[in-house]
């Protein structure tokens, strides 16, 4: 069984002022010219799940140029034995909507029917960026598994920047302090446990997969010291902390300091030293272990979005992808400038065409 | 009788009460000017004497026309609970159940430091005062489960800890509820909090 947009329209979103695709579960294999609106169609689809999407846009920037009439998309959504009709829409620059089977509903919501995963060009170089980049990363595929996750890391977030305004604004007041690292300690502690299950899964799924893409060994690592191992320790460490903190005007321990580490393993190399092909390959790697694992978890495999997939990738490891993921069984929808990219497919994927004229993208289904 | 501009700034202002947009405040305006003896009139008369007579209760914090309004002064509901709520709709919504007979602290919000609002701005001084001066033996934080009502929660529950019994309001399936409806964490609180039948 496999999770798969059966329908799919845009409305007002980006360059398509109005798009339908019809779709059958397969792969989809997008081509077209550079800026003709493929990757527009995939941050569509990676609007059917909780946030802000692949290019992490406010509802306002989607919005088509210069009507910002506001956008909508609408698809139908199978999941095993269940069939949804979402739609997802803003208008006005407001913050997006959603509605689920003709109700309104919260993102978190959209987590529990759908599970996305994309792979961009933005994040070819993941492992030599910022830690943020990394965390973002791993708490999408933690979220992938426990649509939860979502509601622990806002949760901490928010009162991580309250407490970081009494630190800058030196209040002194350990009640306050106190109610703050209460709340942190709890949500911090869920957001560690779903990061470690996440990695678990994703070691599991890579240890089982016969695969043509190297294994990346997974660790989380602290800028310092180690990261509390319950919601006590962490409450306390924070506690501590505190008079750092005031120094350093925000919080120094916790899970928003952990980085993730990756290894390649077969050569021992530190993904961050790996070449530019390797370090890609990784990261395909843990897209298609956390599919794997996924589709053993809750029996079907997510939806995947790999845009620009093919361009670090020889014809052999192409081949080898769309193998592994008609293996899968993944409804994956990747883009490429060229039919000529997903040639090895054949008919295992359906093929869509997007061109441009005057700032209007077009879709064709061949 | 109103010219146009008075009719459209009396939309306006309509337009600005919760729960209502600008269509919506039209038609009320409409209905109003069509019921006139009957409710626009009546209407403009009790707001006039509400603009004159609204007070906070100087005690908790109530919305009424008297300076300490009719629970603070009821004998009745001075059973030493006192229930703690964010705001007066809270409090009104507490009231509908009919099932508290106690007295309520209204904190005016919750303490949010990106909102430049702290414990001073909060009334909680004024709630620790009244545990000694009301004989208050349980206080009730029936506070929203969201990350600042919970902060404000646990900050309270800090600065009375040791002199007085706490307690907050249970969390779980709401009555009618479905478990198949309910998201995971409501569930899991429902089932720590689970009861003997």
């Amino acid at each position: 069984m496999k999770l798969a947009l059966t329908q799919l329209n845009l409305s007002h979103f980006r360059s398509h002022i109005g798009a339908k695709l019809t779709l059958d579960g397969r792969p989809v294999a997008i081509h077209g010219s550079n800026g003709a609106g493929k990757t527009n169609i995939l941050e569509a689809v990676s609007l059917f799940s909780p946030g802000r999407g692949l290019r992490r846009a406010s509802a306002a920037e989607i919005a088509r140029r210069p009507e910002a009439l506001g956008w909508k998309l609408r698809g139908d959504l199978q999941s095993p034995g269940r069939a949804h009709e979402v739609e997802t829409w803003s208008e006005g620059g407001a913050a997006r909507q959603v509605r689920i089977d003709g109700k309104m509903a919260s993102q978190v919501a959209l987590g529990r029917i759908a599970r996305v995963l994309w792979l961009i060009p933005a994040m070819d170089r993941l492992w030599i960026e910022g830690a943020d980049g990394r965390r973002r990363f791993l708490d999408r595929i933690a979220l992938s598994f426990d649509p939860d996750h979502a509601e622990a890391a806002l949760a901490y977030d928010k009162a991580m920047r309250e407490r970081n305004r009494l630190l800058r604004d030196q209040v002194r007041d350990p009640a306050w302090y106190g109610a703050l690292e209460t709340q942190m300690a709890r949500a911090g502690h869920r957001i560690h446990g779903g990061r470690v299950a996440a990695l678990e899964y994703l070691s599991a799924a890579q240890a089982r997969a016969e695969t043509a893409f190297p294994t990346a060994e997974l660790e989380l690592q602290q800028s310092e010291g180690e990261m509390p191992g319950s919601e006590e320790d962490l409450r306390a460490a924070l506690s501590e902390s505190r008079f750092r903190d005031l120094a350093a005007g925000r919080a120094l321990v916790g899970p928003h300091r952990t980085d993730l580490y990756g290894v390649y393993a077969a050569k021992g190399v530190p993904a961050r030293d790996c070449s530019t092909g390797e370090q890609k390959a990784l990261l395909v790697s843990l897209i298609l272990a956390n599919a794997r694992a996924l589709a053993e978890q809750i029996g079907a495999a997510p939806i995947l979005l790999l845009d620009e997939v093919a361009a670090h990738l020889d014809a052999s490891r192409r081949a080898a992808l769309y193998d592994e993921i008609c293996a899968i069984g993944s409804q994956a929808w990747m883009t490429g400038t060229g039919p000529e990219l997903f040639a090895e497919l054949g008919d295992r994927a359906q093929t869509v065409e997007v061109t441009e004229a005057g700032g209007v993208s077009s879709v064709t289904m061949t | 009788m109103s010219s146009p501009s008075e009719i459209d700034h009396l939309i306006d202002l309509m337009a600005k009460l919760p729960g209502l947009g600008p269509r919506s405040a039209r038609r009320a305006v409409l209905h109003l000017i069509r019921k006139r003896a009957l409710l626009l009139t009546p209407l403009a008369d009790v707001m006039q004497e509400v603009a004159a007579t609204a007070r906070e209760c100087l005690n908790c914090g109530n919305v009424g026309t008297t300076d300490i309004c009719d629970i603070c002064d009821s004998e009745k509901r001075a059973t030493g609970e006192l229930c703690v709520v964010e705001d007066v709709a809270d409090l009104w919504a507490m009231e509908r159940s009919g099932v508290f007979k106690g007295r309520y602290h209204v904190l005016g919000g919750t303490l949010s430091a990106l909102d430049s609002i702290g414990p001073e701005d909060l009334r909680i001084p004024r709630l620790a005062d009244r545990i000694d001066t009301e004989g208050i033996t349980e206080v009730i934080l029936a506070l929203n489960a969201t990350v600042d009502g919970q902060t404000t929660a646990h900050y309270i529950a800090d600065q009375l800890q040791g002199r007085v019994r706490l307690t907050s309001l249970a969390q779980g399936v709401p009555i009618g509820g479905e478990l198949d409806y309910l998201d995971d964490g409501t569930i899991s609180a429902a089932l720590r909090a689970r009861k003997d039948i």
